[in-house]
């Protein structure tokens, strides 16, 4: 079995595995953003859980669209800004990352193009999800039906690209407040709030079996080699300057007052 | 093959030249042609240049756009710094991706296109009209020369389209 196993990966592309719990996702986005513009090789980063709450925007979000500023401010929610497209989210420790980093020509027939690596990776979750009802990639979102349960974002550079992914195994409804109704939507959300929008993928599949078969979808792409975590941090570690950050007290009490600025003007 | 042949007579008398697709792969979704035009130059990064006396305006091409989908957002630098041959100077969403822009030639930034920041739209709509970037004072008007001529990047997005 060993051997079949060695004589099967001949010929697939290596694939570095990180995999942490509960690494503040700063820092993984840190991580990633260092890994996609620095390293020339693939990996897989595996965040089960980040330490504690916290919204991340997209590469254009802007704070007074897409947050609820005040409760944002009152509860001392971090704010991050990520060097990715795409939506907000909240995230918290019922959230399982899934981060996939890549050559662009690794994976045959994968053009370095955002709808060309999301059908793809739609096809990589399909594997992970086989058997349940309702699975698919639908207006870029990882759905059951029509209720999303993964937000996924993208950064493409010359010859590289990141498809990173947050999957909502669990999450706290109280949490969804802090987020507006976005103008930008798919048409399938049809306007429904975050609570009738999201679903839990604990109703669907537990923790461990979510991380085991997609370990197992990978495989079956890459030959997949767990790698040593300080590894990771301390080589890639000096010198680079992030485009991913906290938002400031002070960025986002601007937001308020240029909000309530413009209002008055067309008022 | 008819659609093809009229596309290329009114790309003839248009003075444009048109990249076909000689097939899809399983995750190609673009349409089968792309605008390229005559008398710029093409970065293999799908990015032109038109070089008018002192300076050069810099966009990406129709193939590029088409492939990125609709630009939501466009992030530029600023007047007065430099661009450099083959790394980015900015990037655009679409698709919830950002994606690199990369530019064909060095120098100084002179202008940037600040109409973007409201309508990011006009690179899909008029890539080499009102969709241009930026506009740059080349260091090296050599590095042209390494560039692609249209019928040369023409073959280029045929051939790159084909081998997926």
């Amino acid at each position: 079995m060993t051997m079949l196993r060695q004589a099967t990966k001949v010929g697939l592309p290596f694939m570095n595995l990180v995999r942490f719990k509960g690494l503040p996702i700063l820092e993984q986005l840190h991580l990633e953003e260092k890994l996609l513009r620095t390293s020339s090789d693939n990996w897989c980063i595996v965040n089960d859980g980040t330490n504690a709450p916290a919204i991340v925007m997209g590469i254009s979000g802007k704070p007074s669209e897409l947050i609820e500023i005040g409760p944002v401010l009152r509860d001392h929610v971090p704010v991050i800004k990520r060097f990715s497209g795409g939506g907000t989210v909240i995230v918290d420790s019922g959230t399982i990352f899934v981060t996939l980093i890549c050559n662009k020509d690794v994976v045959p027939g994968v053009q370095p193009y955002p709808r060309s690596i999301m059908s793809w990776s739609g096809l990589l979750y399909s594997e992970v999800f086989q058997g349940i009802d309702g699975f698919q990639l639908r207006e870029n979102d990882y759905v059951f039906g029509d209720h999303k349960f993964g937000g996924n974002a993208q950064s493409i550079i010359k010859s590289r690209w990141i498809h990173h992914t947050s999957f909502l195994w669990d999450y706290d409804s109280r949490n969804m407040a802090y987020l507006k109704l976005p103008a930008r939507a798919p048409k399938y959300r049809s306007a429904r709030n975050h609570a009738e929008f999201v679903c839990r993928m604990k109703e669907y599949m537990p923790r461990s079996i979510f991380i085991e078969r997609t370990m197992k979808a990978l495989e079956s792409h890459f030959s997949v080699k767990p790698v040593n975590l300080d590894a990771v941090v301390g080589s890639h570690s000096s010198g680079y300057v992030h485009s991913t950050r906290l938002l400031s007290k002070h960025e986002l009490k601007d937001a308020v007052t240029t909000l309530l600025e413009s209002r008055a003007l067309s008022g | 093959m008819a659609l093809r042949m009229w596309a290329s007579s009114t790309a003839n008398a248009l003075r444009i030249s048109v990249a076909s697709k000689a097939r899809l792969s399983p995750y190609s979704f673009s349409r089968c042609f792309s605008a390229v035009i005559d008398g710029l130059k093409y970065a293999t990064s799908h990015e032109w240049v038109k070089h008018e006396g002192s300076v050069a305006t810099i966009g990406i091409t129709d193939h590029a756009q088409d492939h990125l989908g609709e630009v939501v957002f466009v992030d530029l630098p600023e007047v007065g710094t430099s661009a450099t041959q083959g790394k980015s100077f900015g990037a655009v969403e679409s698709v919830k991706a950002t994606s690199d822009i990369n530019s064909p030639i060095s120098g100084e930034i002179v202008e940037v296109n600040s109409k973007l920041s409201e309508s990011p739209g006009a690179i899909n709509s008029s890539p080499y009209e009102e969709g241009w970037m930026i506009k740059v004072k080349p260091s090296n008007p050599s590095e042209l020369e390494s560039l692609l001529g249209p019928k040369e990047y023409t073959k280029f997005c045929e051939e790159e389209d084909a081998a997926h």
